[in-house]
């Protein structure tokens, strides 16, 4: 199989148009500082996809793009002046720990998952969710599930002893075990096939709304930023200790639509591999991590909350648009031919 | 603990308020010898008694509020 290309998606405004012009050309040039002023960073079309592009240089090679503009200074400077609005708007959402959920990580997460801020989507999808809600729901995950582990990754070589363990042994399982068949990006995949959906690598970004592209910024943001270890390593844990659950009512969604094992696979999957991840993830890798590195505790909380706010936020946008009778995407899907 | 310290060939070790992991070298079969096919390193078996894939851990423990230590419970008082 070959690597990732993706082709550059359409601009949505003069973040993205300077950025993809400038892309065009050779690395390092005809590239200025913005000043993106956004009332709303995490809903703004223009911010986040030029957010998206500029981190996607470090997964994926794109078409006509030279892959030096990955490191150029130009670039990270545009992504700079990007993150600092992004990351205020998460902040604003999500509140700082308090001092007495330091004591135990562990406990403060549970608490934390147990009041997700969310609307309860896989309950939606579960029992009355029509069969081009579920298409659109697989696209919206889409972004992140083809890259499933890959950001978190990046808080390998950044943690020591017993959180790194505990994080590759939480990766090894993602990465299927050594089987590039069970790999969960792979099964993902399977299941875009099995749905009549294009599983290539961004194939649908073009559709994607900001919430969606959002909530994949999140993790990459953590991921890029070593001084982010913290929240990165509390994104990880609050995804698997939020995971067992809904995946069980995604795959029964998809049962009561007609579909087989070969579409479930990727959420009965996760079912039982999210049980063993999340207690691994909240008391060897973040419960550990705040005992070796107790000045990022706070931090691990913190990507907790925010991968909730963030992903609740998503929630809100699909279910809004299917209470209006719209698609959840910019466009609709193209109907599949029967 | 064997006292030439060697390391035991599986461990299973309680989670908070969660599933029992078992990590080694291990099968997991019922009565009749029938073996429990896992496909990976390390399995999370129910501990909350509610799965609804028992052996296996669910996650069910945090739809009910199972709480239970990681360590030993004392005996309760009387």
């Amino acid at each position: 199989m070959a690597g990732r290309l993706i082709d550059l998606p359409a601009p949505r405004g003069p973040l993205t148009e300077a950025l993809f012009e400038a892309l065009a050309g050779p690395p390092g040039s005809g590239l200025m500082v913005p000043d993106p002023a956004s009332p709303d960073p995490l809903g703004d079309e223009d911010l986040q996809l030029a957010l998206y592009v500029a981190y996607e240089l470090h997964y994926t090679a794109i078409r006509n793009v030279d892959e030096r503009w990955e490191w150029s200074p130009a670039l990270l400077a545009f992504r700079e002046a990007l993150e600092r609005p992004f990351e205020a708007a998460v902040a604003e959402l999500a509140p700082p720990a308090e001092a007495a959920e330091l004591d135990s990580v562990g406990d403060a997460l549970q608490r934390i998952v147990a009041e997700d801020p969310g609307p309860s989507l896989s309950r939606y999808m579960e029992v009355q969710a029509s069969r081009e809600q579920m298409l659109e729901q697989v696209v919206h995950r889409s972004a992140y599930q083809l890259k499933e582990a890959d950001p978190h990754s990046w808080a390998i070589p950044r943690l020591t002893a017993g959180p790194k363990a505990a994080l590759l042994e939480v990766q090894f399982d993602e990465y299927g075990g050594g089987n590039a068949e069970r790999m969960h990006s792979t099964l993902f995949a399977e299941t875009m096939a099995g749905l009549g959906l294009d599983p290539t690598y961004g194939h649908y970004v073009d559709r994607l709304p900001a919430p969606t592209l959002a909530a994949v910024n999140l993790v990459t943001y953590f991921g890029l930023h070593r001084r982010r270890r913290g929240a990165l390593v509390g994104h990880l844990a609050a995804f698997e200790m939020t995971s067992s659950i809904p995946n069980r009512r995604y795959g029964n969604a998809l049962r009561r639509l007609g579909f087989g094992p070969e579409v479930t696979h990727f959420y009965d999957e996760h079912v039982e591999a999210d049980a063993v991840h999340e207690s691994i993830a909240a008391w060897d890798l973040a419960g550990g991590l705040a005992a070796a590195e107790p000045e990022v505790a706070a931090d691990i909380l913190f990507g907790a909350r925010a991968l909730l706010q963030v992903e609740a936020r998503w929630a809100r946008h699909l279910m809004d648009a299917w209470e209006a009778g719209e698609t959840s995407l910019l466009s609709p899907l193209v109907p599949v031919p029967a | 603990m064997p006292a030439d310290q060697s390391p035991p060939a599986a461990t299973i070790t309680p989670y908070p308020d969660g599933p029992y992991l078992v990590r080694g070298d291990f099968v997991v079969q019922d009565q009749d010898g029938n073996e429990l096919r896992t496909e990976r390193r390390t399995i999370a078996l129910c501990r909350c008694g509610k799965s609804r894939m028992r052996p296996l851990c669910d996650g069910t423990h945090k739809l009910i509020g199972f709480k239970a230590p990681s360590a030993q419970e004392p005996w309760p008082a009387d």
